[in-house]
């Protein structure tokens, strides 16, 4: 089996998903149904305990493992209080690592995301955490205990699809630890690219909560997230710039060898 | 370098020239680019660019979705005293005017925040007029902690305060800042504000950046349209939000574009903003700062509201009483203006559910 195993969980699907940007709650349990997600993430700072109508946990099926994020967080310390609290309402153990201080781009700062991961693993969380793709801060991630890395594709939500491609396979290449790629990720076939790369999973929010159709891009996601493991696992064919000819033009050199 | 300093360098621009020179061509150039400057912005707000309305919606509703996705986070603003030592010609508040004043007690302000808590709302922004004794800052302090019991997320959009004192609200549970410079032309903001500590516009002009420096978590700044020339009411507030984002890059800002409504003062000469006029400020609001909030009041009315949310608004107020006391008393003080959508919180969550968009109660919460 090619099951994919994080901090100690065998996991069978490899799509992860976002909850936010959804035209209502009610569409989440049928996506997580149509493309049949085991992780589900959930901005903490959503998470509206006073009213059941409202609370996004009450959307996701109990067989699915939360990933509280810690969305709105700008520090470390913003981070660790949002993941503290994501645990004493019942979320459970995992947690996506969100530090954003740049509201323009939304891209994260991996020197408190770093804090933030030493600090919460020390507490027995699972850590997940959102970054830039760089080497030294994912190595750094890992020693300060990092169950994955989730590098960017793109920022999020802008569907742009994996522009850090060069980073994120040195990343997949050099990194011991599961690695996700998590925003940017606009198309099925993006996601397939990721896949094809050795990304062990993806996470996908944008494409699908803002698609016209979300239950049925989920399910293009999932489909297409196994067709790139199983072409990873496949390995591809080697590229070339030069055509290979099926009838070679140096071919008369052994036409004495008949 | 304050927002002053930025504002100098661009309050000389002859709008009327800039419009008359831009081309069809040049509303085109603009709509074609992911990244826009702040002449393109204005481009965008030319009378030219009303043809391209619908390439400017488009263009909007990708952008909107891309930031924010099919949510809509709503709020009501909660009256806390309608005292005020200002003398300004737009607002009902002024001292002059004989209206009924009322400052809630501790006692009031929690049954008017169990009354509006019961209607599902998890934001709340606080609103006083200005006057230290009726409503000083110890006083919106003790609101706050009560308010703290019923809410996740307290703004506040009372007179404008010193950095320690912002840094005393952030201490006591105050997330948000509201505070709209209502009108940026020096000339005009002297005229309308006659007499009062309103007076003063550079210390009213450099308060959101105090909140910034106090690390205030949100900040939603506008100027009323209808004051001045709604076209550069538009260009200033967009420019000033854009300083902001700029100078505090962690910063969630937002802008509202209130336009002037019926109230009990001497302020006549209104420069309409039609219906047309404000959805073109949005748009071009948005496609200029794709990543800033547009709040958007019940002072619109509600089909005009229920038509604008998927172009660009993040936020909006509903179930709104503009009386001080008006949620839970029937001897409340008077209102600052007349509001146009009456609806309640449930009938507004039902037109942005029917909209195929997600009405947010809550968005953060005290850490």
């Amino acid at each position: 089996m090619d099951n994919l195993i994080i901090g100690g969980v065998e996991l069978k699907s490899r799509l992860f998903i976002g909850t936010g940007k959804f035209s209502s709650n009610a569409i989440v349990p049928r996506v997580i149904e149509s493309c049949d997600t085991q992780i589900v993430t959930m901005a903490v700072r959503r998470v509206d305990l006073s009213s059941k109508e409202e609370n996004i946990l009450e959307y996701i099926p109990k067989e699915c493992i939360l990933l509280p994020n810690t969305s709105g967080a700008r520090t470390a310390e913003e981070a660790v209080r949002i993941a503290r609290l994501a645990r004493a309402l019942g979320c459970g153990n995992w947690v996506k690592i969100e530090v954003i201080s740049d509201n323009k781009y939304l891209l994260p700062d991996n020197q408190e995301t770093i804090k933030a991961t030493e600090i919460l693993t020390k507490e027995g969380f699972i850590v997940l955490p959102y970054m830039s793709p760089d080497l030294m801060s994912a190595k750094r991630l890992v020693e300060a205990g990092a169950a994955a890395v989730m590098p960017l594709g793109a920022p999020i939500g802008t569907n742009r699809g994996i522009r850090t491609k060069e980073l994120v396979q040195i990343l997949i290449d050099e990194i011991p630890v599961p690695i996700i790629v998590d925003a940017g990720i606009g198309r099925p076939s993006e996601a397939a690219e990721a896949m094809e790369m050795g990304a062990a999973a993806v996470l996908v929010n944008t494409a699908i909560a803002t698609s016209n159709d979300p239950v049925r891009m989920a399910e293009a996601f999932a489909l297409s997230v196994k067709a790139g493991r199983l072409a990873y696992n496949a390995k591809l064919g080697l590229e070339s710039n030069l055509a290979a000819a099926s009838s070679p033009l140096t071919g008369f050199l052994h036409e004495g060898d008949k | 370098m304050s927002f002053y300093d930025y504002y100098s360098e661009y309050k000389g621009i002859d709008f009327n020239n800039f419009f008359n020179q831009t081309k069809e061509v040049d509303i085109l150039r603009v709509l074609n680019n992911d990244k826009i400057s702040k002449y393109d912005f204005l481009t965008l707000l030319s009378p030219k660019a009303e043809k391209y309305i619908e390439e400017m919606a488009q263009k909007s509703h990708k952008l909107s979705l891309q930031h924010f996705g099919k949510t809509i986070l709503l709020y009501t603003p909660l009256y806390l005293s309608n005292y005020c030592v200002n003398k300004c010609a737009y607002c009902s508040y002024n001292i002059e005017n004989k209206i009924k004043r009322k400052t809630l007690s501790l006692e009031e302000i929690e049954l008017e925040a169990k009354a509006i808590a019961s209607t599902g709302l998890r934001h709340i922004l606080v609103l006083t007029g200005e006057s230290s004794k009726d409503a000083p800052v110890s006083y919106i302090i003790d609101a706050v902690d009560v308010l703290k019991k019923y809410f996740d997320s307290i703004s506040i959009e009372i007179y404008p305060l010193s950095t320690e004192e912002y840094i005393k609200l952030i201490e006591a549970g105050v997330d948000g800042l509201t505070i709209y410079q209502e009108v940026y032309d020096e000339k005009i903001y002297d005229k309308l504000h006659i007499a009062g500590p309103k007076k003063n516009y550079k210390f009213r002009l450099d308060a959101p950046e105090r909140a910034c420096i106090a690390n205030m978590r949100s900040i939603n700044i506008g100027a009323l349209l209808g004051l001045d020339d709604w076209r550069k009411c538009a260009f200033f507030t967009a420019l000033h939000a854009d300083y902001l984002q700029n100078k505090y890059p962690h910063m969630e800002v937002s802008v509202s574009v209130p336009r002037i409504r019926p109230h009990v003062g001497s302020f006549n000469n209104v420069n309409v903003a039609l219906d047309k006029n404000l959805l073109q400020t949005i748009l071009a609001l948005r496609i200029f700062l794709p990543y800033v909030g547009i709040t958007l009041s019940t002072r619109e009315p509600q089909s005009f509201r229920d038509n604008l949310i998927p172009l660009g608004i993040t936020k909006m107020s509903a179930g709104v009483s503009t009386e001080v006391g008006g949620h839970s008393s029937t001897s409340s003080g008077d209102s600052q203006f007349e509001i146009s959508d009456k609806r309640t919180v449930e009938e507004i969550k039902q037109a942005i559910l029917a909209k195929n968009y997600q009405p947010i109660f809550k968005d953060w919460m005290s850490l």
